[in-house]
């Protein structure tokens, strides 16, 4: 039997997602995501540090449609990348690995995320 | 230890202990940790302080920027962030990038790319609160 051939076990996409492996490997694209995010952040500051122009030009990027899109999903991978290292935490100390526990807990990331999403976003436009 | 000189009291287990993996191994995986539970605070701090300045002019940032507890909560921010940002990114690469070179490259890029925009960040902050 050639190797090619030879009967392999079902591989990653022959699973039907879950919210346990869909909430694993969002962990790591949010936190890809915030990595590449940080880009901003440091461009913001220096901007800040080197003049009113630079500033009202990444002030003016921000406050475009797309910088309202980056910015919204920058603070949506924020908060839960935020809630399911909690999450991870508690696994770290050992606690919350009982299956129904461990839905219960995805589920709250996902809706606490969003919630903590949507406070920050109010406060910004309260204040604006 | 037969025709060996060995004139050490210690046993080969207390020799060994403390060597290999066991000196270092661990040491990744805390400081994810520990940067992730200082994290949680800072970022919450950052994001409810930003998005109540929302719009803000320069003179509002430079000001906010520059006193002194937001300065020294921002230093903190950006170490915590690149520190736990590059060690996360590291584990992803070992994961998925297979290629002996590729992957020393990306590790040695992402490295040297945290460090950049971590010294870049900071010194933005310490220029505003020093008024430079």
């Amino acid at each position: 039997m050639s190797a090619e051939r030879r009967p392999m076990s079902p591989h990653l996409q022959i699973y039907k997602p879950q919210l346990t492996s869909v909430l694993s490997i969002s962990h790591r694209i949010t936190g890809v995501g915030l990595a590449a995010g940080t880009l901003l952040l440091t461009w913001w500051l220096l901007a800040a540090a080197s003049g009113p122009e630079a500033f009202a030009t990444v002030q003016g990027f921000l406050g475009s449609w797309i910088g309202y899109l980056i910015l919204f999903g920058f603070s949506y991978a924020l908060m839960y990348h935020l809630c399911n290292g909690v999450r991870h935490l508690f696994w770290d100390a050992g606690r919350g690995f009982e299956l129904p526990t461990v839905y219960k807990s995805g589920w709250a990331v996902v809706f606490g995320a969003a919630a903590l999403t949507v406070i920050a976003w109010a406060i910004a436009f309260a204040s604006a | 230890m037969a025709g060996k000189t060995f004139r050490s009291m210690r046993t080969p287990l207390a020799r060994v202990r403390g060597l290999g993996s066991a000196k270092e191994g661990v040491h990744h995986w805390w400081a994810q940790r520990l940067t992730a539970l200082a994290l949680v605070p800072l970022t919450l701090w950052f994001v409810v302080s930003v998005a109540g300045l929302a719009g803000m002019d320069h003179a509002a940032a430079v000001a906010w920027i520059g006193s002194p507890a937001v300065t020294v909560l921002l230093v903190l921010l950006v170490t915590a962030t690149f520190w736990h940002a590059q060690l996360g990114v590291q584990v992803v690469i070992e994961d998925y990038v297979h290629r002996e070179a590729v992957k020393l490259v990306a590790l040695i890029a992402v490295k040297f790319a945290a460090v950049l925009l971590a010294i870049a960040s900071i010194f933005a902050v310490l220029r505003l609160a020093f008024g430079g």
